[in-house]
């Protein structure tokens, strides 16, 4: 008997990771993989366990703070977006160095389409570049039953596991049959191999060869992994690589059952002995895969001498954005014409008069404010350039405020601004949020503190994290104290509350401190305004 | 019995709760579900769709296939339009015939409506006014499920379980609002 739960892509992995005997679970927010740790903090048998469900600081911080649960043989998660990863690098692939002592899953969730994010980077290239598995669940329930496998493989390996999700499996929702006897959380255990969670030269030399002959014992659980099937087509003229979620898309052109051969693939490295089988079976190859060409530049090679494949890479699937099951079902048509009036049914035309509705900054949003009284202050300069940074606020680029000129990553608003200052450039100004602040900006106001550069750094803080959904922020209530304690002076720390009414005094101050040649913080406060309303609702 | 839905509006105007209650009601009837939501940056006041399926039997894609769409079902007429090409031939929409202008180049209203009209089957009623008069504003979304009730397929008594299931913490008097909102606009739809 088990249970019947109804459950995004991100909740299943959770209950699954909760099921399994989860002691940590650590994250950053991020699109589009907030829910798994949102999850973990409501839920009874995790509350009632005390599992460990706080936000952290940054993506690094919480792979640093899972790893340090795993050294202690207990099981845990880290989850993030994909671009989140690159904050997390370093530790993420030293794990794979240290390896795992409780099993620990690195949960990456990538954003093809750019629903949410500044770039479509594929979270399979960096488990492979530090040589550890991945999973891609290919629905809710593989993403379940994969917490509890990718617990057993990281232990049985003692290696960290990756999970793979993408945006359309993250936030999609279907039912899911869960285990009603949750396992046990380990004990207390240290490593038995002590030597290699110390990175030192000597001991990183031995450990990096096992870890090269580690890697030939993670393709053979590939190759035999569950989640792994090759089905044996009745037409040989093409055969089928379909991985994580393009599974889905496929299965869905074929209702009936698929013509061709077909390799599920949802975990790695690659299992070249299944891809040769499918590949001797058949007179050609199509890849289907969610995210940058990963499986197909391999299958190619630098050569391209093999068996005729086709992919992201000669145009028969689009390189850029999320595959769907139209782009499949094109894709097949392409190579079987045949198929056109099964797979392609005429369509209606679109209607001409509906207009494009981008997202837009709500009304109420303290931001507006800022933006409106930043621009004013601006107003009086030949030339300004403001450095914007990720969240809510990014929006601050649309019209009517046309207001920022850059955003890169996590906390570059105030490192470029000082970048751009020490290149001459005046007014430069950095706008960023509270949570992006203590996420990566912290460290470079430090930078501009030692050298009192002349930027302009205003805090807009919503006392929460807007763009993910009102999580937690780790600075609120100590924004001052932490700008006072990098070495801000004082005489250039102000505070103002970022309502309309002081439109006048905003402009005043900014354009002051705008005038002022050194480094200046100015915090501009004021509750989001979908926090505000949640907060009064549950007064 | 399978049908494939699109719900559409603008962020934040509760289409996830009309999902939330046909997921609980097809969950309960041990039908198959998936349901692909929007979440994140275009949250912010943009278009929001979600691709609702049911189905009696497995089904594989999270999306639905350009052409197949049985229902689209909106909290705004020109989200409605949106995903009119999506359309299975004998595909339908019901649509709420309240504007949300938030965007400077907002087509005309009797346009679009005269557009939607012209689609074969469409149901059309103003679902905040239905839902100021029988309960509150809020509770529009539930109008318009009840308008689109009769097309789901799904038996009224099992929708309104559904609907008391979601509510259910939040005390007698919304779930009391919410299935008079539901039923006005049943009755509403059946009229028209």
């Amino acid at each position: 008997m088990k249970n019947k739960l109804l459950l995004l892509g991100d909740e299943a992995l959770a209950q699954g990771a909760i099921d399994a005997g989860l002691s940590g679970a650590y994250a950053y927010p991020g699109t589009p993989s907030t829910e798994i740790l949102e999850y973990v903090q409501t839920n009874s048998l995790a509350r009632s366990r005390g599992i460990h469900s706080h936000w952290s600081s940054n993506e690094k911080t919480a792979v640093e703070e899972a790893l340090g649960m795993s050294f202690c043989g207990k099981r845990a998660i880290v989850s993030m977006k994909h671009v989140g990863l690159n904050v997390a690098a370093d530790p993420f692939v030293n794990s794979a160095m240290t390896g795992a002592n409780g099993g620990l899953l690195v949960i990456s969730a990538d954003d093809p389409s750019m629903h949410s994010s500044q770039n479509e980077q594929d979270s399979r290239f960096y488990a492979d570049f530090a040589i550890i598995p991945a999973l891609e669940p290919s629905s809710q329930q593989e993403a379940y039953d994969m917490a509890h496998y990718g617990f057993m493989l990281s232990e049985s390996m003692g290696i960290p596991v990756m999970v793979r999700m993408v945006t359309r499996l993250a936030h999609s929702r279907a039912e899911v049959e869960t285990e009603l006897e949750p396992r046990d959380e380990n004990k207390l255990c240290y490593p038995e191999n002590a030597r290699q969670w110390v990175l030192m030269p000597g001991n990183s030399r031995v450990r990096y060869k096992e870890l090269l002959e580690l890697r030939d014992s993670m393709e053979e659980a590939s190759e035999i992994s569950p989640f792994n099937r090759l089905h044996r087509g009745t037409d040989r003229r093409l055969g089928i690589i379909a991985s994580g979620i393009a599974y889905n898309y496929l299965m869905e052109c074929f209702p009936e059952g698929c013509p061709f051969g077909v390799l599920k693939l949802s975990q790695y490295p690659v299992p070249r002995k299944l891809v040769a089988e499918l590949a001797d079976a058949t007179d050609a190859l199509l890849v289907c895969e969610e995210g940058q060409p990963f499986i197909e530049p391999r299958l190619r090679g630098l050569l391209n001498r093999g068996p005729k494949v086709y992919g992201k890479l000669d145009g028969v699937l689009p390189l850029t954005g999320e595959l769907t099951p139209d782009s499949v079902a094109e894709a097949l048509v392409k190579i079987a014409p045949e198929l056109a009036s099964k797979l392609q049914p005429k369509l209606r035309k679109p209607s001409k008069i509906v207009a494009p509705r981008p997202p837009a900054l709500c009304q109420g949003c303290g931001h507006r404010d800022v933006y409106a009284a930043l621009t004013a202050a601006l107003s009086e300069f030949d030339s300004p350039k403001v450095f914007g940074d990720i969240g809510c606020y990014t929006l601050g680029w649309l019209s009517p405020f046309n207001a920022i000129d850059t955003c890169v990553d996590m906390g570059a608003s105030i490192t470029m601004a000082k970048g751009a200052a020490d290149a001459g450039q005046h007014p430069a100004v950095a706008i960023i949020g509270d949570s992006t602040f203590t996420h990566s900006g912290m460290t470079g106001l430090l930078d501009a503190v030692n050298e009192n550069s002349p930027v302009t750094v205003i805090i807009s803080d919503n006392l929460t994290t807007g763009m993910t959904g009102g999580q937690d922020s780790q600075g609120t209530g100590k924004l001052e104290e932490i700008c006072l304690g990098l070495g801000v002076d004082p005489l250039h720390l102000h505070t103002i509350d970022s309502l309309p009414r002081n439109f006048e005094d905003m402009k005043k101050l900014f354009a002051s401190e705008l005038e002022y040649r050194g480094l200046s913080v100015i915090i501009a406060r004021r509750e989001c305004i979908q926090t505000a309303r949640r907060h009064k609702k549950n007064a | 019995m399978k049908k494939d839905i699109i719900l559409a509006g603008v962020g934040g105007q509760g289409i996830l709760s009309i999902a939330t209650v046909i997921g609980r009601t097809a969950l309960s009837r041990d039908l198959h579900l998936k349901q692909a939501e929007v979440h994140g940056m275009s949250q912010r006041g943009g278009d929001v769709m979600s691709c609702l399926r049911l189905s009696s039997s497995p089904i594989a894609s999270d999306l639905i296939p350009s052409g197949r769409v049985d229902l689209v079902i909106s909290l705004e007429p020109m989200e409605a339009l949106r995903y009119k090409h999506l359309l299975a031939p004998d595909g339908r929409i019901v649509t709420s015939t309240e504007p949300f202008v938030n965007i400077p180049s907002y087509p005309e209203v009797g346009t679009l409506l005269q557009e939607l009209e012209a689609l074969h089957g469409t149901v059309m009623l103003p679902c905040e006014e239905i839902a100021r008069r029988v309960a509150t504003p809020r509770a529009s979304n539930m109008v318009l499920l009840g308008a689109a009730a009769p097309l789901l397929e799904l038996p009224v008594d099992a929708i309104e379980d559904g609907i008391r299931d979601i509510f259910a913490a939040k005390g007698q008097q919304i779930i009391d609002s919410n299935i008079a909102a539901f039923r006005a606009g049943l009755e509403a739809s059946q009229k028209s």
